[in-house]
This record gives C-alpha cells, structure tokens and sequence, in this order.
C-alpha cells in the first residue's frame, strides 16, 4: 500500500444530471497506479478516456464513487485544497503541449513552481534549465514558445509536467500530433524518466505499438475498463 | 527572469506585451479619455484662477457698510399698515456705527487676513478749466494695499498716500492734463475744498475705472466728506477665500452692519462657475464610463482568447485568486499607463492652446496652470476605473472551468 498513488473505487461520471439528456459516461470505475508504472489508457474515441483522466488529475470530480490519492479521500477537499494537492502531486501533457506562448520554453517549465511559490529565484531558474537539458532542449531555452517545433514544444511540455516532482504524470495522448520520429522520442523520454525513479505515468494512447511499450494497458470500453 | 516581480503580475505584463496591437488600441483609448479631461480640468482651473485673481485683488472679500435705513411704518394692528405704500428713504452717507470696535472684532477673528476701514464718496476734481467728476476713496494705505494692490496698478510716480496726497486714474490724469506732481483741487458734495498733490497714475485695465478713480488719505476724505472720526466702509480679506460668505454672516450677525462677500457680490460669476464644473463632471463622467466599457470589452475578449492558458495554469496549480489579480493587474496597468500617456497629451494640447488662443489685445487668454495633482488624481482615478473594469473579466476568469477551457 505504501506505494500505491492513485485508487479509485467504484467512480462514476455522469453529464446533464436531472435532465433528459442525462448521460453516464464512466460506470463504476476500479483503477490503482502504484509508484513506478508506466500505463497506457486505450480506449475508441468517446469511451470516457478523456474524462477518467480529469477526475484522475482532479480537473473533474466524479458523480459517484471515491478517488484517493496516497490514501487521502479526495471527495471532502475544497477547490483550494484541490488545486494545491493537483499542483503538488500530478503533471499533465496535454496532446496539444499547450504551451503558454508569452513565454519562453524556460519560463513554461517554471510556471508550475512559479503559481506555487509566486515568484522565481535562482533555484527554480536552474531547476528548469535542468529539466530542459534531460530532454535535450538547453539549447531552445530561451525561445519563445511558438518558435519551436512540435516535437520540441511537446517535450518542454514533458519537462514543464516534471518541474513539481510529481508522483505521476498524465498524458493525453503526448505523442498524437506529433511525425513517429518525433512520437518515438517524446515517448522514449518518457519510459526514460519514469525508468530513472521520476514520476509514474498514466498515457492516454491511440498508437497499440507504443502501447505495449508500456508496463501495463488498460482499456476503457463504454466507460467500463476492460478486464 | 525578474526574480522580484510576482507571477501574477509577470502574467499579466507578458499578456499585454503578447497581445500588443490590442494593448496599444486600449491605450489609445484611454489616454484620450483623459487627455480631454485633464485638458478641460486644467484649462477650466487656469480661467477660474485668473478670474479670482482679478476679482480678488481689486476689490475686497468683505465689505462691511452701515445697514440700509428703512422707512418704519405704523402698524394698527399685527400686519395691518397704516398706509400701504411704504417709500424707501433715500440713503444719505452714514458712518458704520463703532467701527473702531467693529475693526478690531474683525481682525481678531481667525479666518480674517486683512481689515481696513475707508471713507468714500463723489467729488469734483478740477485743475484750471477742466473738472471731472471723481469716486473718491479715503483709505489707510498700509491696510488697503494689502486688500486691493494699488501699488500694482500705478504705471506712473509711487503709490505715496500722505494727508497731502492724491493717486488718480491714468484718462482721468489725461482729461484734465495732470501728471505726477502735479497739484489738483478736489472740491466735496459737502463744499470742503483740498488742494493735493498727485503722487501716482493708476491703470486698471479699464477704461471707466481710470476715468474715475481717486485715492487719498482716510483722514483726508473724513475731512472733505465731512464725516470726521467716521468711515463709510470696512474692507475685510479673509485665509480662505471661499469662507468669505460664512465669516461675512458672522460678522454681520456679531455687529450691526450689513456684510457683503464677494461671493454674493459675484453671485452671477458663481452660477457660470458652477454650472462649468456641472459640464465638466459630467463630460468626466461619460468619458470614464467610456473608458471602463473600452478596457472591460478588450479585457473580456483577452479572457476568450486566453482561456487555454487560463486552464494549463489552473492545471498547473494557479488559484483562483492569482487568476483574478492577472486581470484586475492588467486593468490597472492599462488604467494607469493610459492616464499617463493621456496627461502628458493633454498637457501638451493645453500648452498649445494656451500659446495660441489670445485676447484681443494679445494678452493670455487664460493663465496656464499645470498642477501636478490634476495628473496624480486623473493616474488615481483611471486606474481605480481600470481595475473595476476588469472586475467582470477577472471573475469569469477564475471561474473558467478548466476542463472546458483546455478542450477549447
């Protein structure tokens, strides 16, 4: 137990509550990520992926159900203490980078430690520049977001998930904009921190190929995981 | 990297800086708002304190006279006269009763500057054949030249008041062919005659006053008016200009004489005052909503358009509050830069002006009067609009879910 992260039990989702339109998206989710996993979610498109990665990274909250991370109910948690504890423990990749394009590659990995602490200093500066070397992008530091290239953008954003020391990073689907050269680097960096005692890391994906490079699958099918 | 700027705030500056055509539109905007303001402020500043000043050192704060003598009628019974039309008796020259007492009440109070009694009337003013009628004023020259500068209109001799001395105005000098040092006789309603010397011309700057203006001394013109040991007026200068009313009151409550301020005197003059600063606020007015509607309509967009960042800094750890602050900042700053870039235009438009606008006889049209703390409170006030303008787009910010926000 004392290296389990993230465990939900019995987690439901559901949209338009009380309407018509009511929808269950996720029905009765059990899922647990230990520390060191590398996971890949699969799932067709619309199979509630997208949304168990929210509640797992407390963007979203669950209709029903109970999501713990390190033990810890997340259920009574205020939306401070939410985004302190999401801040403090979870990295997202997003498949867009999502880079913030006012500031440099430099200034983006900062940024989690900066909303944190609010303002920088010395150590964060080279904290970041750090991270940015083990993805190799020290020499890009110092550009602007919009001036690097895709592959690039996504690793800064890999480095920017880092700049925590989270538990466990969330990717959704990190490399699925990106050529398979690029996806094939982007991916290796990942194994590659997770392989170095970083964080664990969930990865949405599409691609069955990098899926199984992955310690384990789990498979979302109509908002049920696939036993 | 500044180390020492907050996150919140290094947002928000790299946000304006990012979306720079928005920023500077914005800023145009607001820099006119309060360039007009800042140039009708101070231009109405510069007309007002130019008519003040001209009012205020001609004449003075207070004048304290003898109260208006009243016809008494009988009465047969409570509001029933004698007879129904009641004449006003003519007013013949009277001193101001105690005035001695009535001086030295005064100029004990707090508020009042400056009092000195006067002795006037109308003379005759003849040199050889000519002879002009003349409004005499009898004054003690060290009290009344600190009421009224006499000695900042003489354009001719030395505002010099001795018992044998004169100062008259410049076409009254001309009418009758005097100049300084000249002697004149000055004949009174009451017959006296003085024969004195003219020490200084004076020019007012207008016509009628030089035509018949005459100052002498106050013994002089008891002497001449026949009124010795008594004063027709009391001249009275206060701290503060606009308590001039109050302090009239309590004197006039205090002794018995009828007090005039020179704000009832000038009560047509106020009204026009009042009614400008009535246009002018409202102008203030409109032109600041117009502001806050600009800086709230481009702050609401930025919200829209940033709502991406918006979400990966929320995902990121950033709090509600630093999301609000980003916006409410970049409010201010735009508030703030705006009125700085505006005052300095609407400065530079005044000064402008100022050098091209002239009366007809090529003097200033108004007085330039650039004061510091029209900029402070015009920065003050744009700002306070800037933040409250972006009060709207800072809430929606913070309240962006960010789930929504990063799929866009």
């Amino acid at each position: 137990m004392a290296d389990e992260i993230i465990r939900l039990e019995g987690v439901t989702k559901s949209y338009n509550i009380g309407m018509t339109s009511e929808t269950e998206v996720l029905h009765g989710i059990d899922l647990t990520i230990n520390r060191g996993d590398f996971v890949a979610l699969m799932g067709p498109s619309g199979s509630g992926k997208s949304t168990l990665l929210n509640i797992i990274g407390l963007l979203d909250k669950p209709t029903s159900g109970r999501l713990a991370i390190h033990g810890q109910d997340t259920g009574t948690l205020d939306d401070a203490a939410v985004t302190r504890l999401r801040g403090h423990t979870i990295g997202f990749v997003f498949q867009y980078h999502m880079l913030i394009s006012a500031f440099t590659a430099a200034e983006n990995v900062m940024m989690p430690v900066l909303v944190d602490k609010g303002h920088s200093s010395a150590a964060i500066e080279a904290k970041a520049r750090s991270l940015l070397d083990q993805v190799g992008l020290s020499a890009v530091a110092d550009n602007l977001a919009p001036n690097m290239s895709g592959g690039q953008q996504q690793r800064v954003a890999i480095a920017r998930a880092l700049a925590m020391d989270p538990d466990l990073v969330l990717a959704d689907e990190p490399t699925g904009n990106l050529d398979s050269k690029s996806a094939d680097d982007v991916f290796e960096l990942m194994r590659r921190v997770n392989a170095t005692g970083g964080a664990s890391f969930l990865i949405v994906t599409h691609n069955l190929a990098l899926a199984q490079r992955c310690d384990r699958i789990v498979e979302v099918v109509d908002g049920r995981i696939k036993a | 990297m500044n180390r020492i700027v907050p996150v919140d705030w290094m947002v928000a500056l790299r946000f304006l800086k990012e979306g720079r055509m928005q920023t500077l539109f914005i800023l145009g905007g607001i820099a006119i708002g309060v360039a007009v303001i800042v140039f009708m402020s101070a231009m109405l500043a510069g007309l007002e304190q130019n008519f003040i000043k001209r009012v205020l050192t001609s004449q003075a704060h207070i004048q304290l006279l003898p109260p208006d003598q009243v016809a008494r009628p009988l009465r047969f019974a409570s509001g029933i006269h004698a007879d129904p039309i009641i004449q006003r008796p003519s007013q013949r020259i009277r001193s101001v009763d105690q005035w001695q007492k009535v001086t030295d009440a005064a100029r004990s109070m707090e508020e009042v500057a400056v009092v000195s009694p006067n002795a006037s009337g109308s003379a005759l003013l003849t040199r050889g054949d000519a002879s002009r009628s003349v409004s005499m004023t009898g004054v003690v020259p060290e009290t009344y030249f600190l009421v009224v500068r006499l000695p900042d209109y003489i354009v001719d001799g030395q505002p010099r008041l001795t018992s044998e001395d004169i100062l008259i105005g410049t076409d009254l000098a001309r009418d009758i062919g005097a100049v300084v040092g000249d002697k004149v006789n000055v004949t009174a309603a009451s017959g006296a005659r003085r024969t004195l010397t003219i020490t200084g011309l004076l020019d007012f700057g207008n016509k009628g006053a030089n035509m018949r203006a005459a100052f002498v001394a106050l013994r002089t013109a008891q002497s001449l008016i026949g009124m010795v040991g008594g004063v027709t007026s009391i001249d009275v200068t206060v701290r503060d200009i606009y308590a001039a009313e109050t302090v009239a009151q309590r004197i006039a409550a205090e002794h018995p004489v009828q007090a005039d301020s020179w704000i009832k005197t000038n009560a047509q003059f106020f009204s026009a005052m009042r009614a400008q600063i009535a246009t002018n606020t409202l102008i203030r007015v409109f032109v600041g909503l117009s502001v806050a509607f600009g800086i709230a309509a481009v702050l609401i967009v930025s919200v829209i358009q940033r709502s991406k960042d918006i979400g990966i800094l929320r995902a990121m750890g950033a709090r509600r509050g630093q999301l609000m602050r980003v916006f409410l900042i970049q409010g201010g700053l735009l508030g703030f830069a705006g009125s700085l870039i505006g005052a300095a235009m609407g400065l530079g438009a005044l000064v402008y002006w100022h050098s091209i606008a002239r009366q007809a006889d090529g003097k200033e049209l108004f007085p330039l009067v650039l004061d510091a703390s029209l900029v402070a409170s015009a920065a003050v006030m744009a700002t306070a609009v800037g933040v409250l303008a972006a009060a709207m787009p800072a809430v929606r910010a913070a309240r962006l879910d960010p789930v929504v926000a990063i799929r866009g």
